[in-house]
C-alpha cells in the first residue's frame, strides 16, 4: 500500500475516532471475508479498508494492511469463527454485550505492488515440499506453520493463535525471472504499443498532452466513468500506428502478441524482463491517459517479480480415510510453480544454457498463468493426475458456483427445517403446523430475568428430550452448554438471570416459512408455530397461492428468527396478513380456493338450514356467539353467511355470471359468493374488507368463511362421480350430428381445394387458407358440443357445481370429458410432424382429414381411439418442452432485472433513486402511489362518491 | 363546483380529479362534493409510498415472477389473417435487451380522412408496400456473348401495381452505376459500360439487381388493411416509422411501430420510454396475466435515465452501476474486478449486494433510518 494511502486511513480513522464510537476488530476481519481470493486474481487488488480504528496512529495503518491481506475462503466457515471470536473477546469484558457494531465503510480496488506483497508476506516460501518425515508442516514450505494454520492443536506462529480463530496470513516467492500476469496482457499489451521503445514517452507530442486530459475529464463529466474508458479506447487504438516518437523521435517498431503471455517487436521476442525495464520507465503523467490511477498501480506492477502466496486457510488440506492428505488445487498449482521457480534459480546460478532457462522460463510463465486462470483459452489447462482439471483461482470466484454468487450473495442458516407439506383448513391462515420432532430440534433463545426465571426453569427442568424443553443454556460470557438427562439438574442449579436458555419451538413463536423458487415477497412469509403431531409441515390451503404450493409432494422450509430484532421485522413486515394485497397488480392475494369457493356457493346460492344446524356450523368455525343469528327456526343460507359480516359494511359486485351481489349493512340480500367473490386475485370483496377494517380483521375473517366452506361441504357431501358427465341420448345424438356435419363440411373443403375452387384468403397460399378454414370449422364444432353439454348436463351435479362456482375447472373439462376433447393444436396449427407427408402411418399420404390432423372427436369418457390418444400425447409432450424451456429463460429474465433494479428505492423527498443517487423517477409511478395500498392501482373514486351520497 | 375541485389540483393526481368529475352525480351540493374530495385525498395520501421502499426489487419481482406463467414461442393470428407477431415471453426479453434487431417489427398505420373510411385502401396500402425488382420479373438471364443481362418483366403484375417500364428503368439506373439500360417493352437489357468485364461481375450484378428498390417503403415487406373499431387501419410487417411518416394521408399522430429503437431515433427517449411500457404492458395483458403499469413504469425508466435505451443486460443499465462489487456479482466478476483495480475504484458499499456480501444491513427499506445509541 502506497505511503500516502496509508496516512490516507490513519487521518479518516482518527476523525472516526472522534466521532465517538469505540468498535472491535474482530468484526472488521469478518467483513473482508472475500477480498484474499480475488486479490489474487487481479494480481491482488489490495482493497485497503477504509475503517475506523482505535488508538495508537500506527496500530491504525498496520491493522488497515492486516485487514486487507487476511481472507478466508469460507465465508460459512468465517461466520462460524468470528462468532466464536467474538465470544472469547467479551469472555474478558464480562456480560455486557457490544450493541455498537462496525460497518466497512467503503473498499478501495488497487493493484498490489511488488513492496506490498513483500510488506504483507509473514514468510517467504523457499522449497515445495509441503510436509517433514512426522506429517509436520516444513518451514519455508507452502504448508508453512507462519501462513496460519489448518491442524487442530498447531498454534499460528505469526498470530500466536489457534485453528479457527487465526485467519490466515500471506506469504511470497521471489521469481527468479519476471512473469507476466495474465489477467492484464492487453493491458501491457496497450502500454508497450503506445509508448516509445526507446524513451518510454506516450507517443503524443508534448504540447497535445494536456489538450487529451482535458478532453477526457470532459468526456468523464458527461458520460461517467464508462466514457472515459471508451475514449482511451480510442486514444490508444489511435497511437498504434504512430512509427516515429515524438520526443526523442526514435523510430517504433510493430509490436504484436501471440496469446496468451508472449509479445514480439518484429517477429523479435521481447522477454518480460524488457517488458517490465520499458513498463518502470514510463512516466506517473503519462500513466493517467491510459486510465490508470498512478496511486494504485503502475504498469511495472503487472509484471510478477514477487508473487504472493496466498494464506493455507483459503486452500485447506482433507486428511482421507485412509489417513493420507489430499491436497487442494491451489496448493498444488503453488507447488509446481515452487518448485519450477527453484530449478529456473539453480540453472541460472550454475550458468546453464540460455535455451534451458527460457525453457522453465516458459513453464514458470505457465505455471503462473494456470495459477491465476485454468481456462485461458490458448492454454491446455493445468489437470491433476485423474485428468480433472484444476479449480484455481479464477474458477473459484467465478459463476453460479463461484466465490461470489455461491458465498457471498448468497448465504446458508441453522435454525431451519425442511419437510414435506399437507394441507390443514382447520388452521388459521397465519399459522403454521410444525412437527413435534421439527419443535424439539429447534430452538428459541430466551434471555433469563427475575420476572420469567421460574418459567424458563420449566424448560430446562424437562430437559431435551420431553417436549416443551430446552436444549442448551448460553453463560453470560457467551460458554454454551448442551443440556442432557445427565446434566439437567447441574444447568437448573446453575442459571440465573443473565442466562440463555434455548427452549423448545412453542405454539405461538415465529417462524418464516419459504418455498422454492421464491420468485416474489410473498413466497417467504412469518407464521405462528402450531405445534402437531405428524412428520408434515401443515399449512391453511388458503395461502398456497402466494406459495404456489400443492401437497402432490412438494416440501417447504422454516426458519426460526433467533433475535429479537429478527422476530420484530418478521412479524410487522413478513406475517401473512401484512401480505394480504399484492404488490403486483393491489388485489386480494390471499383468498378461498377449491371446497370453500363451492362450500360457500352452496351455503350461499339456495340452501336452508335447520337452526340446530346452523348453530352447529357456526360452533364448527369458531363462533359462539349466535346472536346475529335471525330468529328463525329455518336459517337461510344467505342469513348465516352474513353473520360473519360487520354490520357497517356495505358492498356491491358481480359473480362469475354478471349476477349482481348486494351486502348491504352487513347482509348478504342479493346474489351469493363465488370465486369472482371470494378467491384470490379477482373481485373487490375482501379487498374492501381489507380497506375498511384493517389486515387482522380480514386474515380472521377469511379464515371463517374458508371453514365454513369447508364445513358446509362435509355436512352434505361433496363428490365427482363418472355419473356427471352423463347426457342424456338425444344430446349424445345432437353431438354426434354436429361433428359428422363438420367432418362433412371439411370435406367439401378439401374437395374445393383440390378442385381449385376454394377462394384464398389475403395473405396465405391455398393450402393455408385451407388448414385455417378446417381449424375454424373444427374449433366450431367443438364448442358446439360444449354448448350442447351444457344444455343438457345435470345442473346440479357435483362437477358443475364446482364448474359454476369456479373452484375447480370450467364447461370445457366437462365438455372433454363428456362429448369430444376437440383440435390439439402444436404452435396454433393441426398436427403436421411426424411421417412423411402424413402425421401417423395409419393415414394416407397428403390426408387432409379431421382425424389425420389431430382432431380427436371421442370423448375422454368414451375413450379415444389409439390414434387420437397419440396426438393427445403429442400436444402433452409440447406444452412439457414448452415449460422446460422457459423456465431457465424468464428465471435469467428475472435475475437480470432483480439485479439492474435491486438499489432503486423512494428517497424521502419520493423521487425514484439509485444508489448513487442518480434519479430515475421524479415520483414513483408518475402519482407516488404504493400500488399494494391501492385497489387495483387505482383510488376507488366511484366507491368513494357512492359511500358518501 | 369546479372551483373546489381545482382546489385539490396540486394534491390529488389528474386521474384521481378526473375520475372524480366523471362519476359525479349531477346536482351534488357543495357539503358533499367537500366530503367526497377530502375522503379521496385521505385515500390518496394513506396509499402514498413509504420512503426507503424497495421500488426496484418490487418491480423486477412483478415482472419476473409472471414470467415464469408465460408461455413460449406465442405466435398470434387474431382473426381469419393477421400477421406474425412474437408475443409472450420472448418478446418481453427481446425488448427488456434492449435489441436493435427485433424478430417481427410491425407497425400500425393510421390514416387520414378518406383513407381511414376506407377509399382506395388497397391501393393504398400498395403503394407503401416496398416492391424489389425480382418480384414484377417473370425472368432473369444471361446472354454470355454480349455480357448482358436480360430482365423479363411481369406485365400482369406491373398492372396491378400500376407500374410502367420507364418507372422500373428510372429505379434501375438511380441504384445500379455503370450499366447501361435499354428498354425495349417486353425485355429490360442492361449492359455493363466497363470493357472487358469478367462474367463473374454479371453474374454479381445478377444478383444485386434482384434486390433493386422499384418503389414503396424500404423494409415493409408485408401491407394489410384491417378494419379496427370504424376506421381502416394498415398492419405491415417490416417497419420504417421515419419514411412512412412522411406519407401523404398518413395520420402521423397514431401511426405506431414496435421497433423502439426506431421510435428512439425518430422521436426521442421519452416516446421510446413510453413504447417500452406500451409494448410490454400489452404483452402481459394479452397473456391474461395482471401486473402494474408503475413497475413496467419504473423498468422503462431505468432502462431510458441515461438519455437513450439500455438494455437489462451486462453491457446495459448493470454496466452502469456505481458498485463494483455490485457489477461482479452480477456477470463476468473477474472483469469488472480487474478494471476496478487499474482505477483505485472505491466501492462506498451504498447498495444492497455489497452489504449482503459484507454482512451488513442493506440500505433499504428498513435499513434506511439510522439508530445510535450511546454507549455510557
Amino acid at each position: 500500500m502506497p505511503e500516502e494511502k496509508k496516512s490516507k486511513t490513519e487521518k479518516k480513522a482518527k476523525e472516526e475516532k472522534a466521532a465517538e464510537i469505540k468498535e472491535e476488530i474482530v468484526a472488521e476481519a469478518a467483513d473482508i471475508k472475500e477480498p484474499a481470493d480475488e486479490k489474487e486474481v487481479a494480481e491482488g487488488e489490495a482493497k485497503a479498508v477504509q475503517m475506523a480504528e482505535k488508538e495508537a496512529e500506527d496500530t491504525v495503518g498496520k491493522e488497515a494492511v492486516e485487514t486487507a491481506d487476511t481472507g478466508a475462503e469460507e465465508t460459512a466457515g468465517k461466520e462460524g469463527q468470528t462468532a466464536e471470536a467474538e465470544r472469547d473477546k467479551t469472555e474478558v469484558i464480562e456480560p455486557e454485550e457490544s450493541h455498537v457494531f462496525k460497518r466497512v465503510k467503503s473498499i478501495v480496488f488497487s493493484v498490489l505492488s511488488p513492496k506490498m506483497i513483500k510488506d504483507m508476506a509473514s514468510a517467504k516460501i523457499v522449497t515445495p515440499e509441503l510436509y517433514d518425515k512426522e506429517g509436520y508442516p516444513v518451514d519455508g514450505g507452502l504448508m508453512d506453520i507462519r501462513l496460519g494454520v489448518i491442524d487442530p492443536g498447531l498454534r499460528c506462529k505469526t498470530c500466536g493463535s489457534k485453528l479457527k480463530e487465526c485467519i490466515g496470513h500471506f506469504g511470497y516467492i521471489e521469481l527468479a525471472r519476471p512473469i507476466i500476469h495474465i489477467k492484464f496482457v492487453n493491458i501491457i499489451l496497450n502500454f508497450l504499443k503506445s509508448t516509445c521503445r526507446e524513451c518510454s514517452r506516450i507517443l503524443i507530442p508534448k504540447n497535445k498532452i494536456s489538450k487529451y486530459k482535458e478532453v477526457l475529464d470532459e468526456v468523464e463529466k458527461e458520460k461517467g466513468i464508462e466514457g472515459r474508458r471508451q475514449k482511451i479506447k480510442e486514444i490508444i487504438a489511435s497511437l498504434k500506428t504512430i512509427n516515429k516518437c515524438p520526443h526523442c523521435k526514435a523510430r517504433q517498431k510493430k509490436i504484436t502478441m501471440d496469446k496468451p503471455t508472449t509479445f514480439f517487436e518484429d517477429e523479435k521476442r521481447i522477454s518480460p524482463i524488457e517488458i517490465w525495464t520499458r513498463l518502470e520507465k514510463i512516466s506517473d503523467d503519462d500513466i493517467l491517459l491510459f486510465g490508470l490511477v498512478v496511486d494504485y498501480v503502475r504498469p511495472e506492477w503487472m509484471v510478477f517479480t514477487f508473487l504472493p502466496i496466498p494464506p493455507v486457510t483459503m486452500r485447506p488440506s482433507i486428511t482421507l480415510e485412509s489417513g493420507e492428505r489430499s491436497e487442494d488445487d491451489l496448493t498444488h498449482k503453488l507447488g509446481d510453480i515452487v518448485r519450477i521457480n527453484q530449478r529456473l534459480f539453480e540453472n541460472i546460478n550454475a550458468g546453464a544454457p540460455e535455451i534451458i532457462v527460457e525453457d522453465l522460463w516458459d513453464l514458470l510463465q505457465y505455471h503462473v498463468t494456470t495459477f491465476f486462470d485454468n481456462e485461458v483459452a490458448q492454454l491446455p489447462p493445468a489437470r491433476h493426475r485423474s485428468g480433472q482439471p484444476l479449480k484455481t483461482l479464477t474458477e473459484r470466484i467465478k459463476s453460479k458456483e463461484g466465490r461470489i454468487r455461491h458465498n457471498l450473495a448468497g448465504k446458508r442458516t441453522n435454525f431451519c427445517a425442511r419437510t414435506v407439506i399437507s394441507p390443514d383448513p382447520m388452521l388459521e391462515l397465519n399459522e403454521v403446523g410444525v412437527p413435534d420432532l421439527i419443535a424439539m430440534k429447534l430452538t428459541v433463545p430466551e434471555r433469563i430475568t427475575e420476572w420469567n426465571m421460574e418459567y424458563l426453569k420449566k424448560f430446562v427442568e424437562k430437559g431435551p428430550k420431553k417436549y416443551p424443553g430446552a436444549n442448551y443454556i448460553t453463560r453470560p460470557d457467551g460458554k454454551k452448554k448442551k443440556i442432557t438427562e445427565e446434566t439437567k439438574e447441574a444447568s437448573l442449579e446453575e442459571i440465573q438471570p443473565g442466562y440463555t436458555v434455548e427452549r423448545h419451538l412453542m405454539d405461538g413463536d415465529l417462524a418464516v416459512f419459504n418455498r422454492q423458487p421464491s420468485l416474489h415477497r410473498m413466497s417467504m412469509m412469518c407464521h405462528r408455530v402450531r405445534v402437531l403431531p405428524g412428520k408434515t409441515l401443515r399449512l391453511n390451503p388458503a395461502v398456497c397461492h402466494p406459495y404456489n404450493a400443492d401437497f402432490d409432494g412438494d416440501e417447504m422450509n422454516l426458519h426460526i428468527p433467533q433475535t429479537e430484532e429478527a422476530r420484530a421485522e418478521a412479524e410487522i413486515l413478513m406475517e401473512v396478513q401484512t401480505q394480504l394485497i399484492s404488490l403486483r397488480y393491489g388485489l386480494s392475494i390471499i383468498g378461498c380456493v377449491q371446497d370453500a369457493i363451492s362450500g360457500n356457493y352452496l351455503l350461499t346460492k339456495n340452501m336452508i338450514l335447520d337452526r340446530d344446524k346452523a348453530i352447529d356450523l357456526l360452533a364448527a368455525i369458531g363462533i359462539d356467539d349466535f346472536s346475529k343469528l335471525p330468529r328463525k327456526e329455518k336459517i337461510d343460507g344467505k342469513e348465516l353467511f352474513s353473520t360473519l359480516i360487520p354490520e357497517d359494511f356495505n358492498f356491491t359486485g358481480k359473480t362469475r355470471e354478471e349476477e349482481e351481489v348486494t351486502i348491504k349493512n352487513g347482509k348478504l340480500v342479493e346474489g351469493y359468493m363465488d370465486r369472482s367473490n371470494l378467491g384470490e386475485g379477482s373481485g373487490l370483496l375482501l379487498r374492501n374488507i381489507h380497506q375498511k377494517y384493517g389486515k387482522e380483521f380480514t386474515i380472521n375473517l377469511l379464515g371463517k368463511i374458508f371453514r365454513l366452506g369447508v364445513e358446509v361441504l362435509l355436512r352434505n357431501g361433496f363428490t365427482c362421480a363418472v355419473s356427471d358427465t352423463d347426457l342424456p341420448e338425444n344430446a349424445r345424438m345432437k353431438i354426434q350430428e354436429t361433428l359428422s356435419n363438420a367432418a362433412k363440411e371439411v370435406d367439401n373443403m378439401i374437395g374445393m381445394y383440390y378442385d381449385k375452387k376454394l377462394e384464398h384468403l389475403p395473405g396465405h397460399t391455398l393450402s393455408e387458407t385451407l388448414e385455417l378454414k378446417i381449424l375454424e370449422t373444427l374449433n366450431k364444432a367443438r364448442n358446439e358440443t360444449g354448448n350442447i353439454v351444457a344444455d343438457f348436463a345435470d345442473k346440479n351435479s357435483h362437477t358443475m357445481i364446482m364448474a359454476q362456482s369456479g373452484a375447480r375447472g370450467n364447461l370445457l373439462n366437462l365438455a372433454q370429458m363428456a362429448a369430444c376433447v376437440g383440435q390439439q393444436a402444436m404452435r396454433g396449427k393441426r398436427i403436421k410432424k411426424g411421417f412423411e407427408a402424413r402425421t401417423l402411418s395409419n393415414f394416407k399420404k397428403d390426408e387432409l382429414t379431421p382425424g389425420a390432423g389431430g382432431f380427436i372427436s371421442n370423448g375422454f369418457k368414451t375413450g379415444l381411439t389409439p390414434t387420437e390418444f397419440f396426438f393427445g400425447a403429442m400436444t402433452g409432450r409440447d406444452s412439457l418442452m414448452d415449460t422446460a424451456l422457459r423456465t431457465p429463460k424468464s428465471g435469467y429474465l428475472y435475475r437480470r432485472l432483480a439485479n439492474a433494479m435491486q438499489d432503486l428505492k423512494v428517497e424521502y423527498d419520493e423521487t425514484v433513486r439509485d444508489s448513487s443517487g442518480r434519479i430515475i423517477q421524479f415520483e414513483y409511478g408518475e402519482d407516488g402511489m404504493d400500488v399494494s395500498k391501492s385497489e387495483k392501482g387505482i383510488i376507488n373514486v366511484k366507491r368513494i362518491i357512492k359511500s358518501i351520497t | 363546483m369546479d372551483k373546489l375541485i381545482s382546489e385539490y389540483e396540486d394534491k390529488l393526481p389528474r386521474k384521481v380529479i378526473d375520475d372524480i368529475r366523471a362519476n359525479l352525480p349531477k346536482g351534488i351540493n357543495q357539503a358533499k362534493l367537500k366530503k367526497i374530495m377530502d375522503k379521496a385525498l385521505g385515500e390518496y395520501e394513506n396509499a402514498k409510498v413509504n420512503a426507503g421502499e424497495s421500488v426496484g426489487i418490487i418491480a423486477a419481482e412483478s415482472i419476473g415472477e409472471p414470467g415464469t406463467q408465460m408461455t413460449l414461442n406465442t405466435f398470434h393470428f387474431a382473426g381469419v389473417a393477421e400477421m406474425n407477431v412474437t408475443l409472450g415471453l420472448p418478446r418481453i426479453i427481446e425488448i427488456l435487451d434492449g435489441r436493435k434487431e427485433i424478430k417481427t417489427p410491425i407497425m400500425q398505420i393510421r390514416l387520414k380522412a378518406p383513407y381511414s373510411k376506407g377509399k382506395d385502401i388497397k391501393e393504398f396500402a400498395l403503394s407503401i408496400k416496398e416492391t424489389k425488382l425480382s418480384e414484377i420479373t417473370t425472368e432473369f438471364s444471361i446472354s454470355l456473348a454480349d455480357s448482358e443481362i436480360e430482365v423479363k418483366l411481369d406485365k400482369e403484375k406491373m398492372k396491378s401495381l400500376n407500374l410502367t417500364n420507364t418507372n422500373v428503368v428510372n429505379s434501375i439506373s438511380k441504384q445500379l452505376k455503370g450499366f447501361t439500360i435499354k428498354d425495349n417493352k417486353e425485355l429490360i437489357i442492361l449492359k455493363s459500360r466497363a470493357k472487358e468485364e469478367a462474367l463473374n461481375e454479371v453474374y454479381k450484378a445478377k444478383e444485386k439487381i434482384k434486390d433493386i428498390h422499384i418503389r414503396g417503403v424500404k423494409g415493409i415487406s408485408q401491407v394489410l388493411p384491417v378494419k379496427r373499431d370504424d376506421e381502416f387501419i394498415i398492419m405491415t410487417s417490416g417497419s420504417n416509422l421515419s419514411e412512412v411518416l412522411q406519407i401523404d394521408g398518413v395520420d402521423s399522430h397514431r401511426t405506431t411501430t414496435n421497433n423502439i429503437f426506431e421510435i428512439q431515433e425518430v422521436l426521442g427517449v421519452e416516446a421510446a420510454r413510453q413504447a417500452i411500457i406500451e409494448e410490454v404492458f400489452n404483452v402481459i395483458e394479452n397473456q391474461g396475466l395482471n401486473v402494474d403499469v408503475r413497475h413496467i413504469m419504473l423498468v422503462a425508466d431505468t432502462m431510458c435515465v441515461l438519455g437513450m435505451i439500455k438494455g437489462i443486460t451486462r453491457y446495459g443499465v448493470v454496466s452502469e452501476k456505481s458498485s463494483v462489487l455490485a457489477r461482479a456479482s452480477f456477470e463476468t466478476p473477474i472483469k469488472h474486478i480487474i478494471n476496478a483495480a487499474l482505477v483505485g475504484e472505491n466501492d462506498t458499499l451504498n447498495s444492497v449486494v455489497e452489504n449482503v456480501m459484507l454482512n451488513q444491513p442493506v440500505p433499504i427499506g428498513t435499513g434506511v433510518p439510522k439508530l445510535v445509541t450511546k454507549k455510557k
